[in-house]
């Protein structure tokens, strides 16, 4: 097939694509839950055959941008490389340090809690450190802890644990003064309280908080990788693969680091509809 | 006084915690100092040894103070061993990726409010972009810039700013230009306001609140982009790659002064873009 005609059909199947989602936007169906999913899907599709059509047609050689046809086949490959580097760094880094940098700032917010003196104290600077460029700390901490996956959850930790507390504080305050009172005229211990009104009122704030952190913690785990690391993880695997220009690679590991990333994320959600399905945001 | 009480103290105890920190993780070093040469530390030698290592584990907060003051003032800011120069290349880049993110941003939630087919098919893709490692993409992009032979570090650190920045300000503006009520889009449409006239009247103002709440968000995005567009292999300019540098050259001072400069940084952002909308707000009338 002649260049252009590649160029041809990939442009022709972006509007015929377009042409379909007005359409379905517009349709009852685009308000059922399968055509809620399918407008995504098929923009995600037009996007990879316009990927694919352009690198073909233009020649754009592989050491700039492979196409999506060439990642795949990669991606087939090489399995057990990109499943090793995910258990490495997605497992055992990103995965353990979300969960330990989590549950941290949870105490430590319930802390936070009982000592309003702490909550004055500390809740602005957590405010303050959630807006710092934490990941540059992947250094000091890499040579605190060694290059294993203990030191890129350490990095996790310290990423994911401000933004996490401030999250949580503000959902213990989220519940209304007149609640907090109806429970006091009840008799509710503080740990009643807690269980009954405070903490299922601050659900849509930690979900709010793990969200942000999980996208986090895969940064993080990811950054510290490029300051020492055994020979094997994602970051390691990017950025050799990029020093001897094995491209595909590359975009293999960014296609398991954005799976990785998406699924931690759609998890949280799924477990948050489940939690919250009270909250107006998850009605209608 | 009242307010800044708890903080001041908070502050305190996470410097003696530090301190104490630092006495502790660099005693080692001190021992086995001692142990070759054959003589005992006592408690009152130990914490002065601790406090004055140049290759501290944890260098004790004054040192770091030290260390920053040194590279602020220590030579002209234009040297290559300045902290203001590096800042300074740090604050380019993230201003740029700033500026980039809030065109992205805005010009995203604009289609979203106005094309229902765009909110369906691109919002949900937005979300998901979030969700993929921008530090995986980056070294990707530093090559590609470097293929096409865009010379320099400027534009792939604009990028990969940019792709952090543009998403607080995507959310808050759909959700600005949303918050018009339909009475209010009702009473425009009976004035016989044109579509342009009714976004320019009612629904831009109605979000500037939400704009410039997310600023801040982006704005510290934008940094932190920039510092890691700085941290890959090859960077030699801008408070990422100081970082980078003391890891590599064992001069873990360098690391901590470069961080703190960042912090320092991000600070100054935060209350600069503070600044700017209290005084949006005095502009726009609004009363506190």
């Amino acid at each position: 097939m002649s260049n252009a005609l590649i160029l041809l059909m990939g442009f022709g199947f972006w509007g015929a694509a377009w042409g379909l989602n007005i359409a379905v936007a517009g349709s009852a169906f685009g308000r059922t839950r399968t055509g809620r999913i399918f407008m995504p899907l098929l923009f995600g599709l037009t996007l990879l055959v316009l990927w694919e059509a352009l690198v073909r047609a233009l020649g754009v050689p592989p050491v700039i941008l492979p196409a999506p046809s060439a990642i795949a086949a990669k991606f087939a490959s090489s399995t057990d490389v990109l499943w090793a580097d995910f258990v490495q760094t997605a497992v055992k880094g990103a995965l353990s340090g979300f969960v330990i940098g989590c549950s941290a700032a949870f105490v430590t917010a319930i802390l936070c809690d009982r000592v309003p003196f702490l909550r004055a104290g500390l809740l602005p600077i957590g405010n303050f450190v959630a807006a710092l460029p934490i990941v540059g700390l992947a250094p000091i901490l890499v040579m605190w802890f060694g290059f294993g996956w203990q030191s890129k959850a350490a990095v996790v930790v310290a990423m994911v644990f401000f933004p996490m507390l401030i999250n949580v504080v503000a959902g213990l305050q989220a519940s209304e003064r007149m609640q907090r009172d109806l429970m006091a005229t009840w008799g509710a211990s503080y740990t009643q309280a807690l269980w009954k009104l405070r903490l299922p009122a601050a659900m849509p704030f930690i979900f709010n908080g793990l969200k942000i952190s999980a996208s986090l913690a895969l940064i993080g785990a990811i950054v510290a990788e490029y300051f020492g690391s055994p020979v094997v993880g994602m970051g390691f695997r990017i950025s050799t693969a990029v020093g001897v220009l094995n491209i595909e690679l590359v975009w293999a590991e960014i296609a398991v680091a954005a799976l990785a990333g998406s699924a931690l994320y759609g998890v949280i959600a799924i477990v948050e509809r489940g939690v919250t399905f009270w909250h107006p945001s998850q009605r209608g | 006084m009242r307010r800044v009480g708890p903080i001041f103290a908070v502050l305190a105890a996470l410097l003696a915690l530090w301190y104490l920190a630092a006495i502790w993780m660099n005693a080692t070093w001190v021992y086995d100092q001692a142990q070759r040469s054959g003589v005992e530390v006592t408690l009152a030698e130990l914490i002065p040894a601790a406090m004055a290592q140049d290759r501290p584990l944890l260098p004790p907060p004054h040192q770091v103070a030290a260390k920053l003051w040194e590279g602020v003032t220590a030579q002209a800011i234009t040297s290559k061993r300045s902290l203001i120069y590096h800042g300074f290349i740090t604050f380019r880049g993230t201003m740029a990726g700033f500026a980039l993110g809030i065109l992205l941003g805005v010009g995203l939630a604009m289609a979203i409010v106005r094309f229902r087919v765009v909110d369906k098919s691109v919002m949900p893709w937005a979300i998901i972009s979030q969700t993929i490692p921008i530090v995986a993409i980056a070294p990707m992009i530093l090559v590609v810039a470097n293929q096409l032979g865009i010379q320099g570090r400027e534009v792939p650190k604009a990028i990969i700013a940019s792709y952090l920045s543009f998403f607080p300000v995507l959310v808050s503006m759909v959700k600005g230009l949303r918050a018009p009520d339909q009475m209010q889009l009702d009473l425009l449409k009976t004035w016989g306001a044109s579509e342009g006239e009714t976004f320019r009247k009612l629904r831009l103002p109605a979000s500037m609140p939400y704009f410039f709440a997310s600023l801040k968000v982006a704005v510290a995005a934008a940094l932190v982009g920039t510092i890691v567009g700085e941290l890959p292999t090859g960077a030699v300019e801008g408070l990422g790659a100081r970082m980078l540098l003391g890891s590599q050259y064992g001069e873990p001072l360098i690391t901590w002064a470069a961080l703190f400069a960042s912090a320092i940084l991000a600070g100054a952002l935060i209350l600069a873009v503070g600044l700017v909308e209290r005084l949006a707000a005095v502009k726009m009338g609004v009363r506190a």
